[in-house]
């Protein structure tokens, strides 16, 4: 395994496979009374957030201390960058404290990828900017894994902001290496720059027009909801929510339609919902709906991602 | 009186020796020059008028932790200029006569390179409010060059006013072509796939070519001139051509790094690939090289934009924009352009020297070597190669984005007014 | 990751130059046996759970509740227990996925465990599966059954049932080979090593 997870291109087939089997074991551990595992005693991981996030980070806190390390929470909000402190300072003086891993979350996008360059410690992306969030894109690759069995040929619609998504960067990559199939609908305004290039070197569909995909020929087996920022909806990149919804959302008539067509299309969502407006209540609620499984498969796939990097030997690298 | 021979230099392509009395040419040819005066062995070498940049950032007054004007001088020095024009916005700006003639006699005080301050269009940069530019052109700075640099002249009507206003006086405005709602402040890649895949904010190409389509018209409007600074796409480049076919008064300047250098840079988030208007894609780039050579774009100007390492060590987004240019920028152009043979050195001299010059209104600088002309001259080395090492710069920053990179073509000596200023990439003081 | 293995076993083919000690019908012998002891020790097949340690100890264990099954004529508990993440070299080896650790339905609160693996060696896996096994209820009691004990312990651990002493020197490799697991006969090789 490599030192850092910075961006979900950085693993091949043959180790999302083998982080995704590990992450299965650690699942059945979160079933037992006894939950923690011995193996990085001895072991410091500080969480890193420089945006808020609870449930990222008290997902990989708790990851963390099952397997026994020292984990500690450090938020940079109202602390060192905003006297104006560079970024490289901030974390070589984490660094400096002897960390074995830093899980970071920035809300600017390629943070991660600077800081591996500055440390030490093994760098573990938890979301940067508008770019990447490799492990949303294992736990989300573990639970259709789960319903689905082997993803080859399978085919995933995911619908939404793309622009501003670091959830769709990872997943379109992990996924696509899996050998899964990839749709991504959004409006023209929210399609990330140079999509048609993009798409098309590395081997994925994009539409604009979310009914006529999802009653192409190619049925889809999972539709991947992607949250609409709060912030985005006055940005002037679609008119109003209600607009939104008719056009992209994940509304009744078209969960009623894909049941219609197949039955068992997973419907996913990485959270926070934004519950009637690219997602409906019933839709969220569907028996189809893996949405809690995301959030309890994350643990899994966390605590399986700080054993590739943390446990083997101390020269890899 | 100070004498100084330069022997067997190449003078536009022919060997000859110059003999320069009083900071002036007094002598082109085979000169016998009595014993006993300093000479300079020029064999094997081109003598060319001294380069002049249209576009550096000094830092100073404000940012000295950055670069000085003596830090930049040397650094100009040695990269073989001998006039730069200083951008305005320092801190304070350069945005009243006051603040022109400081910089002017700190340059002077410094003495290694001329530093012609550029006044600001309008007050602290702001865009609302015009300048004293007249009182600029009038002070002893002789401001000519007047930019806003930085930031673009957004509002159409104070472009149009600045542009008549400037007329009297022979100025001209260097426009930072950039629409602020189509690449905000946040804006760094090359909107495209790179910026796409990076999750950047996109700097579209549609927002510079925007504002010269508009400036070009309102240079035309006016009868007045425009320059357009820092050119980075083949659309900005098309309007120009079409501008400059139509009969109006507009120039255009190109950087080394927007010649040379491409988007795909950023991929690794290295804020030293970070520069304003950002990288672009090989169509661009391939497009300002014709348009360079063909004349349409009529400069190379650096932008030489130094910073403090702990402001380029942020996120890049939120790391400063700007490079290095200054001592890096003859070998760049020189291989890209003359060793690849798209253009000839006379054509480089005319880029670097004789049009920048003359967009700026210096009389001293990019003349030809002619008796008579003030001996403001490089010597250059076309055959040399030069690996470019950032810890040997004489600037006080290290963002150098052309380390560790071979071209050929090296500065050999830069001469000020007859007198040396910097001898392989040496300074030296009077 | 190219050091990180799917969890699919993997057979190293065996040493040519390796002798072999134990043939299938030697091994099928030695496990009767055992489940003999087992059954003779624990004074018949009352709350017996079959731990096999992967990845060989798992078939090996399975192997032996059949036995037990056929001479108790009921069946026995069976299942595996994965250790990896208990062991204390993990910074000396390169990472690999975990096996499935299974506890068969009843547990093993209060029962027998017979823990099952092919070669007793420095003890080191015995220690790391008493942790593991701690960390999934209270056994009454545990035992320990291996094909071979090869000797040099690190560890104050010794096995209740062997199936076979073989001496060696700490340059020799044992290598066992089960149909099941390697898809070749059942086999043990000792490897490497001065000759002797």
């Amino acid at each position: 395994m490599r030192k850092h997870l910075v961006s979900s291109a950085d693993l091949t087939r043959a180790d999302i496979e083998s982080i995704l089997a590990t992450a299965a074991s650690m699942h059945d551990v979160q079933r037992r009374e006894v939950k923690k595992l011995p193996t990085l005693r001895g072991r410091t991981i500080i969480n890193f957030f420089f945006e808020d996030s609870t449930r990222t980070r008290s997902s990989f806190e708790i990851a963390g201390k099952w397997m026994s390390a020292d984990t500690i929470n450090l938020s940079a909000k109202g602390s060192s960058t905003s006297k104006g402190e560079s970024l490289r300072d901030s974390v070589q003086t984490i660094n400096a404290m002897a960390v074995d891993a830093l899980v970071i979350r920035h809300n600017q996008s390629g943070a991660c990828q600077q800081v591996a360059g500055w440390v030490d410690a093994s760098v573990i992306n938890a979301g940067d900017g508008t770019h990447e969030h490799p492990t949303q894109a294992l736990l989300d690759a573990y639970t259709l894994r789960s319903r689905l069995g082997d993803l080859d040929g399978k085919h995933v619609v995911i619908v939404g902001d793309l622009t501003h998504s670091r959830v769709f960067r990872s997943n379109v990559l992990t996924l696509t290496t899996l050998g899964a199939r990839v749709t991504v609908v959004a409006p023209p305004t929210l399609m990330p720059a140079g999509i048609a290039s993009w798409a098309e070197r590395d081997g994925f569909a994009t539409g604009w027009d979310l009914d006529a995909v999802l009653a192409g020929d190619d049925i889809p087996d999972a539709v991947m909801m992607l949250r609409v920022q709060r912030e985005r909806m006055s940005g002037g990149f679609f008119p109003t929510p209600r607009e939104y919804t008719v056009g992209y959302g994940l509304t009744r008539p078209r969960v009623e339609a894909l049941r219609a067509r197949k039955d068992g299309v997973l419907i996913m969502h990485p959270g926070p919902m934004n519950r009637g407006l690219e997602i409906s209540a019933d839709a969220a609620e569907s028996p189809n709906s893996v949405i809690l499984d995301q959030v309890s498969s994350g643990l899994a796939v966390r605590m399986a991602v700080l054993y590739h990097l943390l446990a083997g030997e101390e020269t890899a690298a | 009186m100070t004498e100084l021979l330069i022997t067997g230099a190449r003078l536009s392509g022919t060997p000859g020796d110059v003999l320069i009395r009083g900071g002036t040419i007094v002598e082109i040819g085979r000169v016998d020059a009595p014993a006993g005066i300093e000479r300079l062995d020029a064999d094997g070498l081109d003598l060319l008028p001294g380069f002049v940049d249209l576009h550096t950032h000094l830092r100073e007054p404000g940012r000295e932790d950055a670069e000085t004007i003596a830090s930049g001088s040397a650094a100009a020095a040695v990269g073989g200029f001998t006039a730069v024009l200083a951008m305005a916005n320092t801190d304070p700006p350069t945005d009243t006569a006051e603040a022109a003639e400081l910089i002017l006699d700190r340059g002077r005080a410094v003495g290694i390179v001329e530093v012609i301050p550029v006044g600001a269009v309008t007050k602290a940069l702001a865009g609302q409010e015009l300048a004293e530019l007249g009182l600029m052109a009038r002070s002893r700075a002789r401001v000519r060059l007047f930019s806003d640099d930085g930031h673009c002249v957004q509002d159409a009507r104070v472009m149009r006013r600045a542009l008549e206003y400037l007329k009297p006086f022979g100025g001209v405005i260097s426009q930072h072509a950039q629409d602020s709602n189509l690449a905000g402040p946040a804006a760094c890649c090359h909107e495209g796939e790179t910026s796409g895949r990076l999750g950047l904010p996109g700097w579209p190409g549609a927002a510079e070519s925007v504002i010269v389509a508009r400036d070009v018209q309102l240079a035309r409007h006016t009868a007045s001139r425009v320059h357009i600074a820092h050119v980075s796409t083949a659309e900005s480049v098309e309007i120009i051509r079409w501008a400059k076919a139509k009969g109006i008064a507009v120039t255009a300047e190109v950087t080394p790094h927007h010649l040379a250098l491409g988007t795909e840079l950023v991929a690794g988030y290295d804020p030293t690939f970070k520069v304003n208007p950002p990288l672009r894609p090989t169509t661009d780039q391939e497009s300002l090289r014709a348009a360079l050579a063909d004349g349409t774009i009529d400069a190379v100007a650096t932008d030489h934009a130094p910073h403090a390492r702990h402001d380029k060590e942020h996120t890049f987004e939120a790391a400063a924009f700007g490079m290095l240019g200054l001592e890096t920028a003859f070998s760049v152009v020189h291989d890209l352009m003359v060793t690849s043979g798209r253009m000839t050195m006379t054509d480089l001299v005319h880029r670097m020297s004789v049009n920048p010059a003359r967009i700026a209104g210096l009389d001293e600088h990019g003349r030809g070597l002619d008796v008579g002309a003030p001996a403001n001259l490089v010597l250059v080395d076309p055959a040399r190669r030069v690996t470019v090492d950032r810890a040997a710069s004489w600037s006080l920053s290290r963002n150098n984005p052309w380390h560790g990179m071979s071209f050929t073509g090296a500065v050999h000596t830069t001469i000020l007014r007859g007198r040396p200023t910097a001898h392989d990439r040496k300074v030296i003081h009077a | 990751m190219a050091t990180a293995g799917l969890p699919e076993p993997t057979s190293p083919p065996l040493d040519p130059a390796g002798k072999t000690v134990m043939g299938a019908s030697d091994i099928a012998r030695c496990l009767r046996r055992m489940a003999h002891e087992i059954l003779e020790r624990n004074k018949g097949a009352d709350d017996l759970v079959v731990l096999g340690i992967p990845s060989r100890g798992v078939e090996l264990g399975n192997r032996l509740a059949a036995m037990l099954e056929q001479v108790e004529g009921r069946g026995i508990p069976a299942g595996s227990l994965d250790i990896t993440m208990h062991r204390d070299d993990l910074r000396h080896q390169p990472t690999r996925a975990p096996m499935r650790t299974h506890i068969p339905p009843p547990g093993i609160d209060g029962k027998v465990v017979i823990l099952v693996d092919d070669v007793l060696y420095s003890g080191r896996t015995i220690r790391a599966a008493l942790d593991a096994l701690a960390d999934l209820g209270r056994p009454r009691a545990v035992r320990l059954a291996v094909l071979v004990d090869r000797g040099h312990r690190e560890l104050p651990i010794r096995a209740d049932h062997v199936g076979k002493n073989l001496p060696t020197s700490v340059s020799e490799k044992v290598q066992v080979r089960l149909v099941g697991h390697d898809g070749i006969d059942d086999v043990v090789n000792i490897a490497g090593g001065e000759s002797r």
